[in-house]
């Protein structure tokens, strides 16, 4: 046995969780607990209610909605990386999706579950914030430019759900990421997104404060869209994260190669 | 304590167990089936991996009780009638493990990935759907020459 005691609940709908999360001491959302239990077993998490939103109906399943695509934040990783209408729309999620940890972790890990955590090193961040999806919760529609907001910290409310996400159709998007050797979680990972004049450039793993816009590339890829356009460009390694990974002025240049990549690589994600 | 039951290999089973009972030992502690093992507290070595509702899972990181009315296989489920399924007789046969501890969730894994897809498996796509499974003992050579035989006869078959 390995976690302290607990409790644990299944509502069947958000009143229902809500109701739940208003009667215990510290309660928290589960949905894949593939980033919770491991984080219970080590008791950096010590919640003593666990309420699974996974059979509540509004965060399930994957939608177009003309030219939007919704996601329910109950969705494993496996079922954005097959699903059709992911793969049609915005290959580049589906790529991304299939790319992240292994395929047992793929098959019960949740896009709403890794979004709420906001690791600085998650791969979905990078798409959500790159893409300018919308987060939808319980209480109000959260652009992802308002989202997120430094390390594990994101502009949920305590006790607030996120049912599904929004993605606007882009004309097109690519990713691209280099893994720890160890981890696998990426030590820069780069999303781009193009619609119209307009790309935006979403950057994970390797911010000192998480996800972030690399907007110098941003503007330097709306002018020209190529990867010369990158040439000389350089986030500030002040703000790069530094660990056994690699130094911030290491992360500064494996971001404008990953950005590169993704411009290279429309459609897909490219993963070494 | 919350009444359970899970289909494991075939047969539903019913026991009490408390809420913070991982699947893992649900079927080692309460089932008494003990090839599936536990190698690692952080999800990272696969020694856990068996098949719920068809799809590998590792069950070090998921709750019984969360999985109330699922079918769960394990590594005990893969023989029929004392004769080793086609991938644990090419472990068998490819000397695809050494101590084996890792072996139970190399065969679910390695199960799971001929299913999705379907034996067209190359050894570049079998060590990176092989991501999820640490061998300890390092014997990864004869586990993909395992795989790669067993995802052969598994196109012989299905042709
Ligand atoms: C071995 C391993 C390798 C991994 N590698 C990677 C990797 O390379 N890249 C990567 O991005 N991730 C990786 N992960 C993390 C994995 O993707 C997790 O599944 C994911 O981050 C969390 O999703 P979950 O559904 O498991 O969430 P949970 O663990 O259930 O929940 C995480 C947090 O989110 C909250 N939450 C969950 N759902 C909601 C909701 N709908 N509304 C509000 N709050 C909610 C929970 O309360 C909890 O605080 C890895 C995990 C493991 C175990
Ligand atoms: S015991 Fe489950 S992954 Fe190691
Ligand atoms: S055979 Fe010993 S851990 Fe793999």
């Amino acid at each position: 046995m390995y976690t302290y005691e607990f409790s644990y609940h299944k509502p069947k709908s958000v009143e229902e969780a809500l109701t739940l999360f208003g009667e215990f001491d510290a309660p928290s959302f589960l949905s894949g607990g593939h980033t919770l239990i491991p984080t219970m077993k080590n008791r950096l998490a010590m919640p003593d209610a666990l309420i699974d939103l996974r059979s509540i109906p509004d965060l399930q399943g994957i939608r177009r909605n003309g030219d939007r695509i919704e996601i329910g934040a109950a969705t494993t990783h496996y079922e954005t990386s097959t699903s059709d209408i992911v793969r049609e729309a915005i290959p580049a999620l589906a790529a991304l999706a299939g790319s992240i940890a292994d395929p047992q972790v793929r098959h019960v890990g949740t896009m709403g579950g890794s979004v709420a955590n906001n690791d600085p090193s998650a791969d979905y961040p990078s798409a959500v914030l790159s893409l300018g999806a919308d987060v939808v919760t319980n209480q109000r529609v959260i652009p992802a430019d308002e989202y997120f907001d430094g390390l594990f910290t994101t502009a949920l409310e305590e006790g607030e759900i996120i049912q599904h996400f929004s993605f606007p159709i882009p004309e097109s998007a690519g990713y691209a990421k280099l893994c720890s050797q160890a981890s696998r979680y990426p030590v820069a990972g780069s999303f781009v997104s193009k619609f119209g004049d307009t790309v935006r450039v979403g950057v994970t793993g390797a911010g000192s404060d998480g996800v972030f816009r690399w907007t110098e590339a941003e503007e330097a890829l709306s002018a020209d869209f190529s990867a010369g356009a990158l040439a000389g460009l350089l986030p500030d390694a002040e703000e790069m994260i530094t660990d056994l990974n690699g130094s911030g002025e290491y992360r500064a240049n494996l971001v404008a190669v990953v950005t590169r990549t993704a411009v290279e690589h429309q459609g897909t994600a490219n993963v070494r | 304590m919350t009444e359970v039951t899970i289909t494991v290999n075939g047969d539903a089973q019913t026991h009490d167990v408390e809420d913070r009972t991982l699947l893992v030992h649900f079927l080692r502690d309460h089932v008494g089936l003990t090839g599936t093992h536990v190698g690692c507290d952080t999800t990272q070595c696969g020694a856990c991996t068996v098949h719920l509702d068809g799809k590998a899972v590792k069950s070090c990181t998921i709750l019984a009780v969360a999985v109330d009315g699922a079918e769960v296989r394990t590594i005990e489920g893969m023989a029929e009638q004392g004769v080793l399924s086609a991938i644990q007789q090419a472990f068998k046969d490819h000397h695809g493990l050494q101590c084996g501890f890792c072996t139970p969730g190399m065969v679910m894994a390695g199960a799971d990935m001929i299913r999705r897809y379907d034996g067209q498996l190359d050894e570049h796509t079998i060590r990176e759907e092989l991501d999820g499974n640490i061998c300890r003992c390092t014997g990864y050579t004869n586990i993909v020459k395992a795989l790669l035989s067993a995802a052969e006869s598994h196109r012989a078959t299905a042709s």
